[in-house]
């Protein structure tokens, strides 16, 4: 079971010739709590530089948390250094989004997949070698291509070579940020397929990381959508797209292209204005307000914080009751 | 500057299109092979393929941009009666950016970073004589003001990093529309945006098919911008149109198993739950045209015929289809689930 409790990851920002002077911070994270239970798969969502990625790479800890917590399993992943942290690490793996640039041109996949078995010591000698091949028939890929390079495989490959190389380290928590937005449309299903078929039989914990809500909608049991560095819906998948509290959510969901002309012409669309504020310089109240169609006073003066508006449906929203009352399908 | 348009006379025609590369020492790869469409005043067409399916490299042969060494052209494009591929390139560089324009699909790399966005938009003005010097930039900020950028006096000075990306993918359509083109091509304007960005891009180009009359060629490969903005749509497949139709025809009983494939292949958010169907093999499983189906490596209904010569593009029903053993009309795609 992962928890994140309060978690802020931000990125000074340095001015001056000689010497330094901290000028600032860009607020990737500012604020934010998950809870993903065994074997369940957390949907995030948010656009690019909500600091959905950033979450991703402060609980793998590829990235400095400024303050907060991290907890798996009862070990607390943000205190650990070191050759502890090494060791920890082996239980959270993460899926990169561009299989081009993840994988060494260098290593063949057999050395690619095995170097976690041997960090980790898990299999010696021999058994090495028999363990790359298991995973190589994991996740569907011909024995043959430990011996290949990763330029020889197509994006879907290679994206498939990627969730071996996790899976090596047998962990429990799979983060994955945007495994399929880099791959053709015809092959997204077939990764997405596989992970729910890994999940399955591995009982894996996943943490999706998206742009993509009609993915992140196929996958995940709960989700949460980002804006600007703060979680503003949590709920149910199902839930969030059939009653979408936060008018962030509402406003995402409508601009969702549906491949079906009869629901195109229907829909409503509630197209948003301006583009995402820096996060360097958020603005004051609810993040959401400069391009909210229902903004108040209010919103300009106090920040809203997640609340539970329905059992397992939390919304960050000072209005979110009045919302409901007059709702807009997606459909 | 109005213009009289005969709407049921095509502007565009694409006429068996072919485009080959000749690479050295490995054999020639016929990236389009043998695509023909037409394209009328006010009217959208979709154009959907995975990569490698040749829809970019069709844009870029409409508007000659493909590299001339090495590359052949063949058959024939139609702009106001003259043939595109048969014109110089002085000919050529009074049509491009005057009667087709073009928005790309990365608006961060085909803006030149070292000049100012007004002096980008005014060259286009300038090169094709539609004002004076001295009108130039009044000009330039009446069409930032029309593809919807605040401030467009002010934003004339500024250089592309300062703005965000979907203002620079409005800064792109406005030097597309800078001369009032009649054919405008869009290659994926909005693959690299984020989706409330992407709304405000497609709302702006659907008012400027409906206000100005353009005939919009929508290149992409997502099904979804297809469903709502085009009138036609034509699915390609390695090189060929291997399905086209009318939208509603089309999206309701897909006939073609690749179109089948691709829409059984993405989430939808309005549908719960079940299981994905994808296409098995990868776009580049495809076998040469002129031995058969290319996309019979990939076909779940794949039968002998199949690899017995080059299937034809036939009308059948609604819609036109290149299969010989095309789905049979049924239920509609998604009255199962």
């Amino acid at each position: 079971m992962l928890t994140v409790r309060d978690l802020r990851v931000h990125f000074p920002i340095y001015e001056g010739v000689i010497f330094d002077r901290k000028v600032g911070a860009v607020r990737a994270v500012d604020g934010v709590d998950l809870d993903i239970a065994d074997g369940e798969t957390l949907g995030l969502v948010g656009e690019s530089g909500c600091g959905k990625s950033t979450v991703g790479k402060a609980i793998v800890r590829l990235v400095p948390i400024t303050t907060g917590t991290v907890t798996f399993d009862d070990i607390e992943l943000s205190k650990l250094e070191g050759v502890e942290l090494r060791k920890a690490r082996r239980h959270v793996q993460m899926i990169f989004q561009d299989p081009y640039s993840s994988l060494n041109p260098r290593q063949n996949v057999g050395s690619i997949i095995s170097e976690p078995i041997k960090t980790h010591s898990l299999r010696h000698g021999a058994a090495v070698g028999q363990r790359v091949l298991e995973l190589l028939d994991a996740v569907g890929l011909p024995r043959g291509a430990a011996h290949r390079y990763p330029h020889e495989f197509s994006g879907g490959q290679r994206q498939r070579i990627g969730i071996a190389r996790a899976l090596a380290a047998e962990p429990s928590l799979i983060v994955a940020d945007e495994p399929v937005s880099a791959l053709d449309v015809s092959i997204q299903a077939q990764v997405i397929n596989l992970m729910e078929e890994l999940q399955q039989q591995l009982g894996l914990t996943y943490l999706m990381i998206s742009h993509d809500l009609a993915v992140v909608h196929h996958i995940a049991d709960t989700v949460a959508v980002m804006y600007l560095g703060g979680i503003v819906e949590r709920a149910p998948a199902d839930r969030l797209y059939t009653e979408p509290l936060h008018p962030y959510t509402l406003a995402l969901l409508s601009a969702v292209p549906v491949p079906d002309p009869v629901v195109e012409d229907r829909r409503q669309r509630t197209v948003l204005q301006g583009d995402l504020p820096s996060p360097a310089n958020p603005p004051s109240g609810c993040r959401f307000r400069t391009r909210c169609p229902f903004v108040q006073p209010r919103c300009a003066e106090e920040q809203p914080t997640l609340r539970e508006l329905r059992p397992g449906h939390q919304v960050a929203c000072h209005f979110a009751e009045e919302l409901a009352e007059q709702r807009v399908s997606v459909r | 500057m109005s213009r009289i348009i005969n709407t049921n006379e095509p502007l565009l025609v694409v006429d068996d299109l072919k485009v080959t590369f000749n690479t050295r020492g490995t054999a020639p790869v016929r990236a389009v092979d043998g695509v023909s469409f037409s394209v009328r005043a006010g009217e959208t067409l979709g154009v959907v393929g995975e990569s490698g399916s040749g829809k970019s490299v069709t844009s870029l042969a409409i508007l000659g941009l493909l590299p001339e060494r090495g590359v052949q052209v063949e058959g024939a494009i139609t702009l106001d009666g003259t043939d595109l591929l048969k014109a110089s390139e002085r000919e050529l560089q009074a049509v491009r950016g005057r009667r087709v324009a073009m928005v790309f699909q990365d608006p961060m790399s085909s803006l030149n970073p070292v000049l100012t966005i007004g002096r980008q938009l005014t060259e286009v003005l300038r090169r094709h004589n539609v004002c004076n010097k001295t009108e130039a930039p009044g000009r330039a900020a009446a069409l930032l003001d029309r593809v919807g950028i605040p401030e467009a006096r002010r934003r004339l000075d500024n250089y592309p990093h300062q703005l965000s990306g979907g203002m620079r993918q409005r800064v792109m359509i406005a030097m597309a529309l800078a001369c009032e083109p009649a054919v405008l091509i869009a290659d994926e304007p909005t693959t690299a945006l984020d989706v409330t960005i992407q709304a405000q891009v497609l709302e702006l180009l659907r008012e400027l098919v409906s206000e100005s009359n353009t005939a919009l060629i929508l290149i992409t490969h997502d099904l979804g911008v297809v469903a709502g903005m085009c009138d036609r749509v034509h699915v390609m497949y390695s090189g060929r149109i291997v399905e086209s139709g009318e939208r509603h025809a089309l999206f309701a009983q897909p006939r073609h198993h690749y179109t089948r494939g691709l829409l059984a292949s993405v989430p939808r958010l309005d549908l719960v739950g079940g299981k994905l169907t994808p296409i098995p093999g990868s776009p580049r499983d495809v076998i040469d045209w002129s031995d058969g189906c290319a996309f019979a490596p990939r076909c779940p209904a794949v039968t002998e015929a199949c690899l017995g010569g080059p299937p034809a593009l036939e009308a059948l029903d609604d819609t036109f289809v290149r299969c010989v053993n095309p789905e049979p009309l049924g239920e509609s795609m998604w009255k199962v689930g």
